[in-house]
């Protein structure tokens, strides 16, 4: 695969990694669940984990020679 | 076990294992077998950024804001991700241009400017030194926790003598540790290797140090995470501390804490330092983009946890930022708050080192050297006197910064402004990112576009931030905080031009990057670079291009004996020695003119040692002329882009010019065998000619000149004389045929017939002959009609040779010959196969070359021999005839009889 192929899932990576952290979304998962307190630490933990898994797919899988 | 002498044993205790982890680090460094050479090891040293504040402060922010403790460290992780295109570029940079720290780099990229260095180690100085405070404080404070617990801690510091006070030994502690392992070399921007390794380290403790407190927390006091939740969510108190509500500034707030810990993350000295500086390998960065993330996930894993389990136990301590310790002592546990203490103290030890490395160098190479060169006396100093003189302000400037965040945490330690360093802080550091960032991809950010971008947010900072800060310590009017400046209610710090309602961080990042990045674009849109600007910006967003490595810059001219002394007098014999023998040189003399390669090393390792501006200062003292050869690395980069494009035509030019010449080559290889086919065949032709020739002469002579002959050798010898002359005329007749057909000339009267009666006709015509040889001809026709369209004539000629052919070479004892007729798909196969030795693979295709005649070898020879032999030119023509008529002819082995089969394919006549 090409490099300036990677750069640019790298990139889109990068963005959704902003979009799931930040308000609008972060609002969306603002709201009390049923027996308790806001989801919002566990919504944010679990993007989290997803972004720092499709970073290390992404960057173990990037072969290039310098 | 919670007794003074042991908690100071077990501190110092670890203190001193950092200096052997170190010295270790550093032995394995000059063995050439680093300890630091991997991604793991760079993650681990990243994570410097997990202070104190981190370790005690993350739980008393949950506690009090909610989530928001998240921010500081998704910020990072955003950072860090685009660590393979952003930090990967900056380390290429500082590794070409020898950065010794961010103050370095801002300098370089602006035109090696002494005065924008200054100002932004002065920006660094004012803003992170009390950060340091900050961590001596909480070493007190977590000395205090542990050793006096469960009795109150609120204590004044100042109050106290400070040899009693534990973290002013740690700080000298640290002192002599930074000394040893953070000067070792003069050039600041060789890695430091045993350092590095100890901060891994610590790395390490903490994050043991924390999980272990979360999961005894979790599992131990709790039944785990269900049973925690549970018990929260029946306290009304605390349902709501986890929801955005409890963030302050809401979503903006959420958002500007968010982007404040992403600049921060980039632009602190000490990430700097660790991210840039002491980067061994820029490979690294990938692995480390995902495992340094990682390792924030792990750290602030528990930290919820921990908050809400603290507001829920009774732990006899109001202070949430010391829950990690409380909760633990609480439950009367002795190992386990040690192991938090210690966890604290290598957070603390850990930003305390990296951060006063980075900041002496910046105070050493970029307010201290700038003056002391401008001092004419000491230019004239001894070989390498300035050498030691550069560390001892080095190590001076290690003692003082350290010295001045004691007196910070000792004097002010309780205030508000203290308290709230960690946050405010950032947003200094924040301040270094656009001259930073946009510097690395704006070619016309310029000088004082980036020094009045700096300045004003730094002052708004100031404004905004400390100020304030300041008043709710005491120490100023607090009514400019309520009222606004002069009674002005726009300029209200909190709520600058009427922004209200904002958390404060929010606010004054928005506020200083908006004059920073404002002025740094406007101004530089309508002032000029200097022309050393223009190179240094030119590398600098250049810098990942390969077209960069192995260009010349300089141009002026100097002697080696000059540069040695320069070099000899800043940095010692040595390394003078080093820097100026390359291997495989000849020597030289010192009266020699110094090649432009030369002096570029020279001045990469001044600046390695001094920084960039001073480097350039002195080289300039000794170079004459124009130093730099600016116009061409101009125009190099301006091109490269467009050589780049011209480089891939040339590179498609040149391989079609190669298949050109390939074909070219072909061609004319098959010309040269051509014309040798043609000597061969006039040759061929001639010898064909001349045997009748010669056999009609002789006879002709004979009859001539023998009256006595009797009439039967008469007869005999006219019989042979008239068929020679057949021979002849059917010779020149397929000669005539065979360059009728390569010249395109031969006449063809094609028609409908059918094949079948044509070779029944064929076959009757050379039946006799056959019988005569003793051949026996077996014909197999499968069809009672063959529609082909061909010239009758000429087919029946090409069947007749096909038989005669087969007829000749078939066996000798017993010849048989088979004719077989068949439908294959739209064509019609006509096959002619003899019980001969048959012809092997490689000759197949050559008994259609024209005067080919099949060699025959030992037994077989003989088997030919005595034969009529063919003048070599039936089958080419009849392929030529064939291949007319759109049909093919072709040798295969025989199915039935052994030898050789030859076969036409005609196509189908269309109905």
């Amino acid at each position: 695969m090409s490099e300036p192929r990677r750069h640019a899932r790298l990139v889109a990576l990068v963005v959704l990694a902003a979009l799931l952290f930040s308000p609008p979304l972060v609002l969306v998962f603002d709201h009390p669940s049923a027996t308790g307190p806001s989801r919002l630490p566990l919504y944010l933990f679990l993007a989290w984990a997803l972004v720092i898994g499709m970073a290390a797919w992404l960057m173990e899988h990037w072969q290039e020679d310098g | 076990m919670r007794t003074e002498p042991v908690v100071l044993t077990v501190a110092f205790g670890y203190l001193a294992l950092l200096f052997v982890i170190a010295a270790w680090g550093d032995r394995r460094a000059e063995q050439g077998r680093s300890v630091i050479g991997s991604p793991t090891v760079y993650a681990l040293s990243i994570a410097v950024y997990c202070t104190a504040w981190t370790f005690y402060g993350s739980v008393g922010r949950a506690a009090e804001y909610g989530p928001s403790f998240l921010l500081i460290y998704l910020g990072p992780t955003l950072a860090m991700l685009m660590g393979p295109l952003l930090i990967r570029k900056m380390v290429r940079i500082a590794s070409t241009q020898r950065i010794t720290s961010i103050a370095d780099f801002i300098s370089a990229r602006y035109g090696k400017s002494s005065s924008l260095g200054a100002l932004v180690a002065l920006i660094a100085l004012i803003g992170i030194t009390p950060y340091i405070a900050l961590q001596l404080k909480a070493i007190t404070l977590s000395h205090a926790v542990l050793v006096s617990y469960p009795e109150a801690t609120d204590f004044r510091l100042a109050d106290e003598s400070f040899w009693t006070d534990k973290s002013f030994w740690v700080a000298l502690v640290l002192a002599v540790f930074i000394i040893l392992f953070g000067t070792r070399h003069l050039d600041a921007s060789e890695r430091h290797e045993g350092m590095v390794a100890a901060i891994a380290f610590e790395s390490l403790v903490k994050l043991v140090a924390f999980l272990s407190v979360g999961v005894f927390v979790l599992f131990v006091l709790f039944n785990g995470p269900a049973d925690l939740f549970a018990q929260v969510a029946d306290d009304p108190a605390l349902v709501d501390k986890l929801g955005l509500a409890a963030v302050p500034g809401g979503a903006t707030g959420w958002f500007g804490t968010l982007a404040l810990a992403f600049f921060a993350f980039l632009a602190l000295p000490r990430q700097f330092q660790v991210l840039v500086v002491e980067n061994v390998d820029e490979r690294h960065l990938k692995r480390a983009s995902w495992l340094f993330p990682l390792y924030l996930l792990a750290i602030n894993l528990f930290v919820i946890p921990i908050a809400m389990a603290g507001l829920l136990l009774p732990t006899g301590s109001s202070d949430p930022d010391s829950f990690v310790l409380t909760l633990p002592l609480a439950a009367g546990l002795d190992g386990t708050p040690l192991l938090v203490f210690i966890g604290g103290l290598s957070a603390a030890t850990s930003m305390v080192i990296v951060e006063t490395i980075a900041l002496s160098t910046m105070v050493s190479n970029q307010l201290v050297m700038p003056l002391l060169l401008r001092s004419r006396h000491l230019h004239l100093s001894t070989q390498g006197e300035l050498a030691g003189w550069l560390l001892g302000i080095r190590r001076v400037a290690i003692v003082l910064i350290l010295l001045l965040g004691y007196l910070y945490h000792a004097l002010i330690g309780d205030s508000y402004s203290l308290v709230t360093i960690g946050l405010v802080s950032f947003a200094a550091a924040a301040q270094f990112a656009p001259a930073m960032l946009i510097g690395m991809y704006w070619r016309g950010a310029n000088r004082i576009g980036a020094s009045l971008g700096l300045s004003a947010g730094f002052l708004v900072w100031a404004y905004t931030l400390l100020l304030p800060g300041f008043a709710q310590s005491g120490w100023l009017d607090a009514t400019f905080l309520t009222e606004g400046l002069w009674g002005v209610a726009w300029l209200k710090p909190y709520a600058l031009f009427g922004l209200d309602g904002w958390d404060i961080y929010a606010h004054s990042l928005l506020w200083s990057l908006v004059a920073n990045v404002g002025l740094l674009v406007g101004v530089s849109l309508f002032t000029r670079q200097s022309p050393l600007e223009q190179t240094q910006a030119a590398l600098f967003t250049e810098a990942m291009n390969p077209g960069l490595e192995h260009t010349s810059l300089w141009r002026g001219q100097t002697t080696r004996g000059e540069l040695k002394s320069l070099l000899g007098r800043y940095l010692g014999a040595s390394a003078t020695a080093r820097v100026l023998d390359n291997p495989g040189d000849t020597p030289r003399d010192d009266s020699d003119p110094a090649p432009p390669a030369l002096i570029a090393r020279a001045e990469r390792a001044l600046s390695g040692a001094l920084g960039n501006a001073s480097a350039r200062v002195l080289i300039n003292s000794v170079v004459r002329g124009e130093a730099l050869d600016l116009e061409s690395i101009l125009s190099i980069l301006d091109t490269t882009s467009q050589a780049l494009e011209y480089n891939r035509q040339l590179e498609q030019k040149s391989r079609e010019l190669a298949r050109i010449g390939e074909e070219l080559r072909a061609a004319n290889e098959r010309l040269r065998e051509l014309d040798r086919l043609k000597d061969e065949f006039v040759a061929m032709v001639s010898h064909e000619l001349r045997t009748p020739l010669t056999s009609i002469r002789a006879f002709a002579e004979i009859l001539r000149d023998s009256d006595s002959l009797p009439d039967e050798k008469r007869v005999h010898f006219l019989d042979v004389v008239v068929l020679e002359s057949q021979r002849l005329s059917r010779l020149i007749e397929e000669i005539l045929d065979l360059a009728r057909l390569e010249s395109g000339r031969l006449t063809l009267n094609p028609q409908r017939l059918d094949l079948v009666a044509l070779t029944r006709r064929s076959v009757d015509a050379v039946h006799r002959l056959q019988e005569d040889r003793g051949v026996a001809l077996e014909v197999d026709l499968e069809l009672n009609e063959a529609p082909v369209i061909g010239d009758p004539d000429r087919l029946e000629q090409v069947i007749i040779n096909l038989l005669d052919n087969a007829g000749k070479f078939a066996d000798d004892d017993a010849p048989r010959v088979r004719l077989h007729l068949a439908r294959h798909k739209a064509h019609y196969r006509l096959s002619v196969e003899d019980n001969g030795p048959g012809i092997v693979e490689e000759e197949r295709e050559r008994v259609f070359e024209k005067f080919h005649q099949l060699q025959y070898h030992g037994e077989s020879a003989d088997k030919v021999r005595g034969r009529p032999r063919g003048s070599g030119l039936g089958l080419p023509i009849s392929r030529g005839i064939v291949a007319h008529l759109g049909g093919r002819l072709w040798v295969e082995d025989a199915p039935t009889l052994g030898g050789a089969c030859l076969i036409m394919e005609l196509p189908q006549a269309p109905h």
